[in-house]
């Protein structure tokens, strides 16, 4: 079985799919619509300079996200 | 007439009523260069009525020269809002504002750099059946990043026409407008297939609002679509709200999903994200480069842990180099001006108050204000020029944690960066924040960033606190500093103070899109500038002009006798009445009435503290040489003998200025910035109130300890 991490817990550079998703909350119907949706791979770009937010990149652009939220999603490190 | 079922009439069904555009797409594809691209200088900008989304209409014209009415819509990346500008969208496009009629037509913008994501509010937007014409932009750009798009292949799909188009290049536009003036277009033939365990509830919604909310059977479908992935929507004022009975049905059905554990929001947008992959696979057909972008590159730096704070600073401070060598110029040539104006009503009418109240009053008040528009200007052509090239979302991805130490999001940075120049253009900037509580924050403790208009005051006070004619330049700027950490410490404490209280909400969300850098286009960003700077005129201009009168009638009556000097005919008016009758308030904090006139005065504008001083004191002095105006204030004595400017007074005045809400322009614009008297007031109110209370502390403990 295939180990899932938290998105925050991603290395900078790795790339993932995301695999789990908090079904209600306005940040996360948001960023399903933004395209974050499971089955999408993302990828870690960097955090920024203080730590947090993050980085990803999905669906050839660029999105920020606070920790906070990334921590709700689980994803499954393509290795 | 009988017309296919998917043909629609023409714009208007056929009448000679100009046809309305609505033109709508994600943040950051280009959509208001190709506005302006359509509209050139026909633009009018306003506020839907109740909230303070901007409201931009334009004509275009077809090939024939026929007018075509433009509405620019708000950016969204979804009609299910999560923002004030997200909702207007929503709203004008179900017909759900009253104030604005539903479109005829809609003009979609996409970035084809971006096709999958910007395809899901067009997807979105297709439910409405209405017609549309759907414009991919960014070509130049897709074809470098090496994406070729079959745009045919789409056209086929969604049977509606598409464009590619360069809105940068103008490139595009002549065939957009050719699609403009069809007279008819037709409706989307794009199915896709709702989720099952919901379809059932959408046809309830879409019967229930039918027959009650009185919308037409495809626009309910899309609203009833809509409504399931529209959780916690924001609502604003000036849209219709839905009749109990469809409110009803919809809290029954997500009451029984959430018994069940149905995820209907995510298999809603699961389904159009699956019909747009479909799409998106057979018109993209993207070629192998895929190594780091230009963008990358420069993120690579310009976020990076180290380099990112300097490129940050150094943005910044070519920032403010620029606002303030820059601006000196027409500074002065605005200032020679408004005097040359002046002496010439001067001598053209006769001696008398009409005459003192155009030259002192209109004159000479308008033209303190004026005097800043070169400087508010360059703000907003600097601030115009990071959001165009992207750079202003990086700032904020940097500023981020540092904000949220209050609350708020890294949004509220280059606004309150802003106002360390001006606070009119730093509120104005306001908008680009979503959430409308993190907004009115921001608007809040914007004006305790010590702007420009300060300096003056700071500047006469320091010299009037070190002894001798020359400030040690250290002395100087380490007494500024001082002040510009104050009213800084003092924004960021309150900003977490009413994020605690009275503005409590969520902690705001971060999810923002960095978008590629691009070269902007200067005409654009100059045209931004100008449309700023004319609606601070039109807001502010006419509470300028009136305050200036009432100030100058304030101190221009009553009358002394003839032989007065100018400090005597200020004693005995109005204004230096009522310093006398603020001279109790105030002399806790040190200040006498005469300070107190100047109190009064300034709040046209800080810096007219120094000049009214100059009038207090008789004395001749300029901006440059405050030296007479310096020997004569500290000349002045309280009726008992003491020394009125003292040290310790000197501080407590300018710890008075850091806070206090002295500026008729800010006030102005937060009352256009936030709808209404309430939150101005409240602003002047708790600033003031507050400048008034740390005066007052600073003071006493200073004589206290023997100052
Ligand atoms: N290369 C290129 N840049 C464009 C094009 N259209 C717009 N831009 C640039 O993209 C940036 C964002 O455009 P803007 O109209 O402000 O986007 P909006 O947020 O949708 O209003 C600006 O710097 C534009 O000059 C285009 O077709 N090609
Ligand atoms: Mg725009």
């Amino acid at each position: 079985m295939a180990v899932l991490l938290k998105l925050s817990e991603l290395a900078v550079g790795a790339s993932a799919t995301i695999r789990e998703f908090p079904k209600t909350g306005p940040a996360f119907v948001r960023l399903r619509e933004m395209g974050l949706l499971a089955g999408t791979p993302v990828t870690l770009v960097r955090t920024a300079p203080m730590g947090d937010p993050i980085e990803i990149k999905l669906r050839g652009y660029h999105l920020t996200l606070r920790k906070s939220e990334a921590e709700h999603v689980l994803v499954e490190s393509a290795s | 007439m009988a017309l296919p079922p998917h043909i629609s009439a023409g714009p208007a069904g056929g009448s000679s009523r100009t046809p309305v555009y609505a033109l709508v797409g994600n943040p950051n594809c280009g959509k208001s260069t190709l506005f302006n691209a359509l509209t050139g200088l026909k633009q009018k900008v306003g506020n839907y009525p109740g909230v303070t989304v901007e409201k931009k209409v334009g004509t275009a014209y077809s090939q024939h020269g026929q007018p075509m009415t433009v509405i620019d819509l708000p950016g969204a990346y979804s009609l299910a809002a999560r923002s004030p500008d997200e909702a207007v969208t929503r709203d004008v496009l179900l017909g759900r504002r009253s104030d604005t009629a539903q479109p005829d037509r809609i003009l979609c913008i996409v970035d084809a750099t971006n096709l999958e994501r910007n395809l899901y509010l067009v997807h979105q937007i297709l439910d409405l059946g209405r017609p549309v014409i759907l414009v991919v932009n960014m070509m130049d750009l897709a074809a470098q990043a090496g994406l070729s798009l079959r745009l045919s292949q789409l056209e086929n799909q969604l049977g509606i026409p598409v464009i590619p188009c360069e809105a940068a290049n103008g490139r595009g536009i002549i065939e957009l407008r050719l699609a403009m003036s069809r007279p008819d277009l037709p409706l989307s033939r794009h199915a896709w297939a709702v989720p099952a365990p919901i379809a059932p509830a959408i046809a309830e919604i879409q019967a229930s609002l039918i027959s009650h909310d009185h919308k037409g059977p495809l626009i309910a479908r899309a609203e009833a679509l809509l409504l399931l992935t529209d959780q916690d929507s924001v609502r604003v004022a000036g849209s219709t709200p839905l009749h109990p009975r469809t409110a009803e049905i919809l809290r029954t059905w997500e009451k029984r999903w959430n018994d069940e554990g149905t995820d209907w929001a995510g298999s809603l947008v699961n389904s159009r994200y699956d019909a747009i992959g479909r799409l998106a696979a057979e018109v993209v057909l993207q070629s192998g480069t895929s190594g780091p972008t230009t963008s990358d590159k420069i993120d690579a730096v310009a976020t990076h842990p180290l380099w990112g704070w300097l490129v940050l600073g150094a943005v910044m401070l070519l920032l403010f180099l620029s606002i303030f060598t820059l601006a000196e110029y027409p500074m002065n040539w605005i200032d020679a001006h408004v005097a040359a104006l002046a002496n010439a009503v001067k001598g053209a009418m006769a001696p008398g108050d009409l005459r003192d109240l155009i030259t002192d009053g209109a004159i000479a008040g308008v033209g303190g204000v004026i005097i800043f528009l070169p400087q508010i200007l360059i703000l907003f052509f600097f601030i115009g020029l990071l959001e165009s090239t992207g750079y202003m979302a990086r700032a904020a991805f940097i500023m981020d944690r540092l904000m949220s130490r209050v609350g708020l999001n890294g949004k509220s940075f280059i606004p309150l960066l802003s106002s360390y120049a001006c606070a009119i253009p730093g509120i104005m900037a306001t908008r680009t924040i979503e959430d409308s509580k993190d907004r009115l924050v921001t608007i809040l403790v914007a004006p305790l960033m010590s702007c420009s208009a300060r300096l003056p005051v700071y500047l006469l006070m320091i010299a009037a606190l070190v002894p001798g004619d020359r400030v040690p330049l250290l002395t100087k700027v380490g007494i500024m500093l001082l002040m510009y950490a104050l009213g800084t410490v003092g924004a960021f404490g309150f900003a977490w103070l009413f994020k605690r209280t009275l503005l409590k909400g969520a902690p705001p969300l971060m999810i923002m899109e960095l978008p590629p850098y691009r070269l902007p286009r200067l005409r654009d960003v100059a045209l931004h500038m100008i449309e700023r700077a004319w609606i601070f005129l039109r807001r502010a201009g006419t509470v300028i002009l009136g305050i200036s009168i009432v100030l100058w009638f304030l101190t221009a009556y009553p009358k002394a006798p003839a032989d007065a000097t100018p400090a005597q005919q200020l004693a005995q008016s109005f204004a230096g009445r009522a310093g006398h009758l603020l001279e109790p308030a105030i002399k806790p904090l040190g200040f006498d009435w005469q300070i107190g006139i100047g109190l009064i005065t300034s709040f046209a504008a800080r810096e007219v503290f120094v000049s009214t001083m100059g009038v207090v004191f008789n004395t001749e002095s300029s901006d440059k040489d405050t030296t007479p105006l310096r020997k004569a204030m500290l000349a002045a004595r309280w009726p008992d003998g003491r020394m009125l400017f003292t040290p310790l007074t000197c501080i407590t005045l300018m710890i008075f200025y850091v806070f206090a809400m002295q500026c008729m322009s800010t006030i102005a614009v937060v009352k256009r910035e936030t709808n209404g008297w309430k939150w101005p007031i409240f602003q002047t109110a708790y600033m003031t109130g507050t400048a008034w209370i740390l005066s007052l502390v600073v003071y006493q403990a200073g004589r206290g300890l023997g100052f």
